[in-house]
């Protein structure tokens, strides 16, 4: 099991059952004992608004990326829709240094469960699907391993500890594929369909899966609100900062002395999280960047990092919280290098839907190993730029916006190393024709 | 749809419906939103960030393909935030396309090349390596090549949405991005070529055309589909005489730009090796080449001879020869040679049906009707094999206006995947199947029968009195096989009624009773293959038969005269809804005539005077004496069908209904036309099993 030493810094909310080391996933008998399946109990008791009203009081916010306001989004759903609704937990983690979604995956299964049931409660659901990366094998056995427990128990089944109402919960694999990250390709991809995103609106609330309102969030939003229910939104909202509610995971990897999965509050300087936390910059090193939320979200330098680590802050700062994948870089760090390698990623997942996705990141790859190869133009360097603001918010879905980002802020506050790359070019390689190939 | 609502399109306000988009609200106005990926008709899509446009108070660029036009909505469709978006569009575009527009297919009429021109930037700034897949084969029709292709998903939507074959899908990703067909390397379908048509680029070609011509070196002729009753309008392509594409890219006729695997590619026989092209008379026992003169003095003595003594004549005419053909036929046989045997392969009861409408103004359904009726009875044809553009019609129907189809067929057909209702009826139970289906038919305002062949003699009547008994506003429709099949009918091809179905003044012999009299003097076959299955039971009749080819009958005869097929020659058709549309000569053929100017210089020979032989001349005569064909010429003439409103009284019924019989073709087959067409040979669908989902 990959856990890390607990920290002091952490506040353990969605971790607190879990030991240092932990042997084993935790089993629904411990679950239960330790306050497990009790915010069930209380939710059968509450009326769905109730429910709401509570998880709007949290100030939870998606911990998937785009950080939007869980209670809300819940709100959305109509209730009285003869439809089927439909819970859909969002577990295809992909964003690139992201990996707290498999620890809850792996070590407490019944935690998501139960934050399941309680949405499903929340918005008058029967059913619920767990779409998992199919690279997570370990973490869908456990999973399943998980709800089989919870099946046997009668926490899940057609009579949810005994109170007449129905809910089933079951795994999905994905096939290997970032898009289906983003909700509407999850959806179309639960449906045995081609991962391509959905127009919007209908938004899943309206129509969702197989055209039912659905829900779909992130497993660590819905980990959330077992602990919402049992000791109240305001008790949640207050560990975070106002608009920002709660705890959560942050994934910190990267040049650190001890990287790995933490539990913060929201609103704790991101200086804290890297220097205390992760143990500061490894060997001694000098910071050079971070990447605050994953692959998508705009790099920040040293001095733009002090600032508190919420959605909000950092929306401010011109980056993102994303996901929470905290990636720290050191000075040796190529660049270059690594802005070619994002790009390739990026290149490789675009589902090929829209066109300035698709080939814009094609595009974009190309002309970035080219640079790190030290075989570009100073002209080449103003072109990712370009090329990459020609895609900002023009793309069908935001694959297109996550890949552009990094780009525009790499080339604008890393702009020196490109151009020592172009000037430092061991080997002579000739220029690309300067005169286009084509005049049309 | 609700109330009008006040939009600004680039400082114009204009006043749509309400949830009209963007981009059609733009388009009815006259201003254009360049787009790729929306295709009126078909799902959105919002793929190729074309139409991306500025709207007042919000953030991003828009697709107007998707946005729904709301009141007090301000766009802006030419600012430099989106002329930059569009430049930048076309410019990824390019990137990996392969630019070898002067050898592609589609240069001079393609999407790209055209919003290049229109919207691109100047130069490219793209100098990688561009990605290439090879070019794919994925039928003898279809040609793919990936490397052109821009994913607009046109060609997946048209297939799936369009016609319920879903034979295209989507492999790969990113840039690696490809349509395959469903059945990996290659296509199992309709080859309908559909999806060629709809193309915005030269990703996929034709196999009939592919590099064989530039688009502004061929001459077009607008003129009507050959194979089918549908009727549909087909342009052809017409270079150095010889037709090598059919299309309807203009949207003009009843059918828009659709056109099944026959009319698009069927058209082959045309230039058939083995079409005859010069007269071939018996001559000790072997059909020998002889010239038009020999061949036409010879019919002509035979023909006075035989008329001279009294003899019997039987006549048997087309159902693909025009209208005008047709009535001078009928003419030549009744007047010229004084005898009342004529007659043509008949494959629907509609004068049973004409006859029992009668009094009734507005009971016979065009092929526009099939879009817009709340509700549709097919009973006995399997619609998309047999009638492809009805079945088109009544798909379209049903995804944009809910329409409820149903169904009494006795197998499987594909209109199950949407009908309201399917049910299986042996031969002889449909009746007994409709009017359990009573209750869900009289639920609807509107209803459109179509039925076939199944129902003849006095069904027809008990379906029309079925019809009357649901309290609804019912058309009907009954399906014939060939493109002139209804016109023969309504130009008297009958023996006992004349054009117009005014009773003969002598009734004659039916088709079976002059193939079986054993003392016919002369049988005159015009454009048909009597002879295919059934021997002529007189073994001195001295057959006359005009024709494309060396059919079963033309081998049995003394004359063949070889006759141009309806690509080239002009005239009018009637189709299976009594629409009438224009024949447009495209390509010539070496040594044929026309049947018109055959039977006309017969005439000539013989000393008749049946009137001057040119298609607008007899078509004159035909809108003055056979009722209901005055229709309105310049609607014709502009290439419009017009509808018949052949009858209004009683009809003197004395059809025999076993004489009713469809040739039952099927998507892949067409008759005489289709054996000798190579392209419908060619397509592994054909001619076995039916093709169905």
């Amino acid at each position: 099991m990959l856990l890390n030493k607990p920290h002091p810094l952490e506040v353990k909310v969605l971790t607190r059952r879990y030991e240092y080391p932990q042997k084993e996933a935790i089993g629904v008998d411990e679950y239960v004992a330790k306050e497990g399946y009790e915010a069930l109990k209380k939710a059968l008791d509450m009326t769905p608004e109730a429910i709401i009203d509570e998880v709007k009081k949290s100030s939870l916010r998606g911990r998937g990326g785009a950080g939007f306001p869980t209670g809300l989004k819940w709100s959305f759903v109509d209730r009285k829709s003869p439809k089927p609704k439909y819970i859909v937990v969002n577990a295809d983690e992909g964003e690139p240094g992201t990996c707290k979604d498999r620890i809850i995956l792996e070590h407490e299964g019944h935690r998501l469960i139960e934050g399941c049931l309680i949405a499903g409660r929340a918005i008058g659901s029967n059913r619920g699907w767990i779409y998992i990366r199919g690279e997570y094998r370990t973490q869908i056995e456990a999973m399943d391993r998980a709800i089989a427990e919870a099946y046997a128990r009668g926490y899940l089944g057609d009579n949810v500890m005994g109170s007449g109402w129905a809910f089933h919960l079951s795994t999905h694999t994905g096939a290997g594929s970032y898009e289906c990250g983003e909700e509407s390709a999850l959806l179309e991809s639960l449906e045995g369909k081609r991962g391509n995103p959905r127009l919007k609106p209908p938004f899943p609330a309206t129509s969702g899966a197989f055209q039912c309102p659905t829900i779909v969030n992130n497993v660590e939003t819905y980990s959330a609100v077992p602990d919402i229910i049992l000791k109240g939104g305001d008790w949640y909202a207050a560990l975070g900062t106002p608009k920002n509610g709660g705890t959560r995971l942050v994934c910190l990897s990267g040049h650190l002395v001890t990287p790995g999965v933490y539990e913060v509050p929201l609103g704790i300087p991101l200086m804290t999280i890297i220097n205390e936390i992760g143990g500061g910059v490894w060997k001694g090193r000098k910071l050079k960047a971070v990447i605050p939320g994953g692959s998508s979200s705009p790099v920040l330098r040293p001095e733009e990092c002090d600032i508190p680590a919420d959605y909000d802050s950092l929306a401010k700062a011109g980056s993102m919280l994303g996901s929470g994948a905290t990636m720290v870089l050191d000075e040796t760090t190529d660049m270059v290098k690594l802005m070619a390698r994002i790009m390739k990623f990026y290149a490789h997942e675009s589902c090929g839907w829209c066109i300035p996705c698709r080939e814009g990141t094609a595009w974009l790859a190309k002309i970035l190993a080219r640079l790190d190869e030290g075989a570009g133009t100073k002209k080449d360097i103003d072109m990712v730029d370009e090329l990459a603001q020609g895609m900002m918010g023009r793309t069908f879905c935001a694959l297109g916006d996550a890949a552009a980002m990094p780009a525009m802020s790499f080339v604008k506050k890393f702009r020196g190393e490109f151009e020592a790359k172009i000037a430092n070019a061991k080997v002579y390689m000739p220029a690309p024709q300067t005169q286009p190939l084509v005049v049309l | 749809m609700a109330d009008p609502i006040t939009l600004t399109i680039n400082g114009r306000a204009l006043q749509v419906p309400a949830g009209t988009l963007v981009i059609e609200a733009a388009k009815k106005h006259g201003i254009e939103i360049p787009a790729f990926c929306y295709y009126e008709g078909f799902t959105l899509q919002a793929a190729c960030r074309m139409c991306l446009v500025e709207v007042e108070k919000m953030g991003k660029l828009q697709p107007a393909c998707t946005l729904p036009a709301a009141e007090g909505m301000v766009v802006l469709t030419e600012s430099p935030k989106v002329v930059d978006a569009r430049k930048g569009m076309l410019e990824f575009l390019l990137t990996n396309h392969p630019l070898d527009c002067p050898v592609c297919d589609k240069g001079g009429e393609c999407e790209l090349q055209d919003m290049v021109f229109r919207y691109g930037a100047g130069e490219s700034r793209f100098v990688e390596i561009k990605h290439h897949e090879n070019e794919k084969q994925w039928s003898p029709a279809v040609y793919y090549d990936p490397a052109r292709c821009i994913l607009c998903y046109r060609c997946v939507r048209v297939c799936d949405e369009g016609l319920g074959v879903g034979a295209l899908g989507l492999t790969h990703r990113g840039v690696h991005a490809e349509i395959t067909p469903s059945h990996g390397d290659h296509l199992e379908c309709d080859e309908c070529g559909w999806c060629i048509d709809v193309c915005p680029v030269g990703a996929l070609t034709s196999g009939t055309y592919r590099y064989k011509s530039r688009p502004w070196e061929m001459n077009y002729a607008g003129t009507v589909c050959t194979h089918c009753s549908n009727g549909c309008k087909t342009t052809l392509s017409v270079r150095n005489g010889e037709v090598i594409r059919a299309n309807n890219r203009d949207r003009s006729g009843i059918n828009g730009e659709f056109l099944c695997v026959k009319g698009r590619f069927g058209f082959d026989f045309v230039h058939s090796e083995e079409r005859l092209q010069a007269p071939l008379l018996r001559k000790d026992g072997k059909l020998e080449p002889v010239s038009w003169s020999e061949a036409l003095a010879a019919v002509a003595a035979k023909f006075g001879e035989v008329k001279a003594r009294g003899g019997k004549f039987g006549v048997i005419g087309s159902t693909r020869t025009t209208n005008e053909e047709n009535y001078f036929l009928q003419k030549f046989a009744r007047q010229g040679l004084g005898t009342a045997n004529i007659d043509h392969h008949r494959s629907g009861d509609v004068v049973t049906l004409l006859d029992a409408l009668k009094g009734k103004t507005d009971a016979l359904a065009t092929v526009g009707d099939l879009y817009t009726t709340k509700a549709a009875l097919v009973i006995g044809s399997d619609l998309s094999q047999q009638h492809p553009l009805l079945a088109v019609q009544l798909r379209a129907d049903y995804r944009h206006h809910q329409s409820s189809t149903y169904v009494v067929t006795p197998g499987e057909v594909r209109e199950d995947q949407y009908a309201a209702k399917s049910v299986r009826a042996k031969a002889g139970e449909e009746l007994a199947a409709v009017e359990a289906l009573r209750e869900d038919l009289s639920k609807h305002e509107s209803l459109v029968i179509l039925f076939s062949d199944a129902i003849k003699g006095e069904a027809v009547g008990k379906l029309v009195a079925f019809g009357d008994s649901l309290g609804a506003a019912v058309k009907y429709v009954c399906l014939q096989d060939y493109s002139n099949s209804r016109g023969a009918m309504d130009m008297g091809l009958l023996p006992d009624l004349g054009p117009g179905y005014h009773a003969a003044p002598a009734a004659g012999m039916s088709m079976d009773q002059m193939l079986a009299a054993k003392d016919l003097d002369v049988l005159w076959v015009v454009g048909a293959n009597p002879l295919e299955n059934t021997a002529l039971a007189s073994e001195s009749a001295f057959v006359v038969v005009q024709d494309l080819f060396l059919t079963e009958t033309a081998g049995r005869a003394d004359v063949v005269l070889p006759a141009a097929s309806a690509y080239e020659k002009t005239g009018t058709v009637t189709n299976v809804c009594g629409e009438v549309q224009r024949l447009k000569q495209g390509p010539k053929v070496m040594g044929v005539k026309s049947d018109l100017e055959i039977m006309g210089l017969l005439a000539k020979e013989l000393g008749l005077s049946l009137g001057i032989w040119t298609a607008d001349k007899v078509f004159e005569e035909i809108r003055k004496t056979v009722h209901g064909y005055n229709v309105a010429l310049p609607v014709i003439a502009t290439g419009g069908a017009a509808q018949t409103t052949p009858v209004n009284g009683g009809v003197p019924v004395t059809v025999r209904p076993e004489l009713i019989r469809s040739a039952g073709d099927t998507l892949f087959t067409s008759g005489t036309l289709g054996r000798y067409s190579k392209m419908l040979q060619g397509v592994m669908e054909a001619p076995g099993e039916l093709y169905k989902r």
